[in-house]
């Protein structure tokens, strides 16, 4: 294991605020994530969530006397991908280890992983900060390749808790950081990132809500320059929103005990939501002595650097290259780019709108009134009732000044609740803008006409345009071109 | 190396095996001529040379990404002391 190094330097604004002065938060992750494959990491029972009690198990699951493991080769090829996901070393080279420990739910009595050489070495992951700003490095310490244990039920009996091994053996990643997070925000918005790069490679689905992916978060506080403090492991944490809660509460805890002179037991600690507290997981105190040791069923995992490099060819456009991207090409600003690129689907539908088309205009249309509608319905892009096509026309009757702004939120209300072209929709209802400067002189004229004290006032005060505007485009129902109106209004009445 | 007395419960503990007072210091004994055996590789200057984790110069054998497992639930739960609808039934652990 490498030293424990600290890589960023100290940020005032993010020190937490104790009764004796300020403290720094000092946040490390390890992330466990299901990787996506049909089969186990070392049988060929089915991977699929849900199913009955034990009916994804085979023997060697339940590690029956003489069963012996064959690793999934897809397995590998998924944790190679993801390490390279991470700008991470690959090693050609590693080996199985056993993790020894004892719960109904682990029916070997150790878990297959790999403590002393893991498949992937040091990587990176770059993460903007919505919140706050900016942007970090959050360090990759390793990835390995371990079993999941099964599932223990406690509350189907009142004397005897009940075990499904249908998890037992499904190949998990186990992606551990640096310590180098600082704030709640800054591990949500890790684990968003890193949600982000595995759905995008496809190595893991990421969703928290199943348990495909889980997190134990380290905490630790100290005075801003000193060294690091001890550090509490909170276990299993299973949503983004908890992570940050999570980290909140421990770090206010453990501020409280060392302001009143107490020292910070290094021990495991499970987050409870409904409390919004953490507490000591007392029982398992004993069992952090896991005797590792080579699993002797397992030859040393090698494949060559062609292997590797192949994997690495084959690679999707990553989000940081899609965003850098969609800035050059698109003329987006980062924070546009970074929501569009933050799923995958969302990318390719703005893409698919833009194509051809004024990039900013598409990006508006897709993040403000598509995604906010769809926000709002509980869909996201993949069941848009507006394809990218309908989409696509509204900008273009925009851009060519055939609707107005205005007009174009009505018509993607129709297209949303009625479906249709676009341009049909605009010829058979007459949405089309007004941009025959007569019929817009004359109802100027109507509204000067009616306000004749309305006129004085803006004589005086220019800014009283923007009524006058108002009013005409009320009486042209809002086909009136906006800009028409606006400059025949200044040279009427004379501002 | 040697191992204390503390050290021998330790070890039968976490391997979950039942140790009676009586047998502790037989045990301490035999580990510690085990230990004493094994010292003897000490002597040996293994500087430079990687660790050993396989006998076999083979490349380990994978597997395709098929399901070919599984559905077997009798045989699974089938020697275990107390089932129900195809779960194990064990002692009530909770955290």
């Amino acid at each position: 294991m490498n030293a424990i190094v600290d890589s960023r330097t100290m940020d005032p604004k993010k020190l937490i605020k104790g009764a004796t002065g300020d403290w720094e938060v000092i946040i490390g992750m390890e992330i466990h994530a299901q990787v996506t494959s049909k089969s186990k990491l070392f049988s060929g029972a089915s991977t699929e969530f849900g199913g009955e009690p034990n009916d994804h198990v085979s023997l060697v699951d339940a590690a029956m006397p003489g069963m012996l493991p064959v690793i999934n080769e897809e397995c590998v090829r998924q944790a190679i991908r993801t390490g390279l996901g991470l700008k991470a070393q690959v090693n050609l080279r590693s080996t199985f280890d056993r993790k020894n420990y004892f719960y109904p739910d682990l029916p070997q009595g150790y878990q297959i992983s790999q403590y002393k050489s893991p498949i992937v070495g040091e990587g990176e992951v770059v993460v903007d900060l919505p919140e706050s700003g900016g942007q970090i490095t959050v360090g990759i310490e390793r990835l390995h390749l371990e079993q999941d244990a099964g599932k223990s039920l406690h509350d189907q009996h009142p004397t005897m808790s009940f075990v499904d091994l249908n998890r037992s053996g499904v190949a998990l990643m186990e992606i551990v950081s640096k310590p180098d997070m600082r704030s709640s925000e800054e591990a949500r918005a890790y684990v968003t990132k890193l949600r982000t790069i595995l759905r995008y490679l496809g190595t893991c689905d990421g969703d928290m809500e199943k348990g495909n992916l889980r997190a134990d978060v380290n905490v630790s506080v100290r005075r801003p320059g000193e060294p690091f403090g001890t550090r509490c492991e909170i276990k299993n944490v299973n949503s983004i929103r908890f992570i940050g809660q999570a980290i909140e509460v421990e770090a206010r805890r453990q501020i409280g005990i060392l302001e009143d002179g107490g020292v910070i037991d290094q021990e495991t600690r499970l987050f409870d939501p409904g409390r919004g507290e953490t507490r000591s997981m007392r029982s398992k105190e004993e069992a952090h002595d896991y005797r590792y040791f080579p699993d002797p069923d397992l030859l040393p995992l090698e494949f060559d650097q062609g292997y590797v490099d192949d994997l690495a060819q084959h690679l999707p456009e990553l989000p940081d290259a899609k965003k850098a991207r969609f800035i050059a090409d698109y003329g987006l600003t980062p924070y546009d780019a970074g929501v569009l690129v933050a799923e995958q689907d969302q990318a390719a539908y703005y893409e698919a709108v833009a194509k051809g088309r004024d990039g900013k205009a598409a990006a508006n249309w897709v993040i403000n009134e598509l995604f906010g509608r769809l926000n709002k319905e509980g869909k996201d892009v993949t069941t848009s009732p507006v394809s990218p096509e309908q989409l696509g026309a509204i900008v273009d009757l925009i851009g060519e000044n055939v609707i107005s702004g205005k007009i174009a939120k009505d018509l993607f209300e129709i297209v949303w609740t009625e479906g249709g072209d676009p341009r049909q929709i605009v010829e058979s209802r007459g949405m089309k803008q007004v941009t025959d400067t007569g019929a817009i002189e004359a109802a100027v004229d109507a509204v000067i006409a009616a306000n004749p004290d309305k006129v004085e006032q803006a004589k005086a005060k220019p800014t009283m345009i923007g009524w006058f505007v108002g009013q005409v485009m009320k009486q042209s129902g809002g086909k009136a071109n906006p800009q028409a109106v606006n400059e025949i209004l200044k040279a009427k009445l004379g501002i | 190396m040697s191992v204390d007395q503390a050290t021998v419960r330790r070890i039968a503990h976490l391997a979950r095996i039942a140790v009676t007072e009586e047998e502790v210091p037989h045990l301490q004994g035999e580990l510690n001529a085990i230990l004493d055996f094994v010292e003897q590789l000490n002597e040996v200057d293994v500087s430079g040379v990687e660790p050993m984790t396989s006998v076999t110069p083979m490349v380990m054998k994978k597997r395709q990404d098929e399901v070919t497992d599984g559905g077997i639930a009798d045989v699974i739960v089938g020697n275990a002391p107390m089932t129900e609808d195809h779960y194990f039934m064990v002692p009530k652990v909770v955290e």
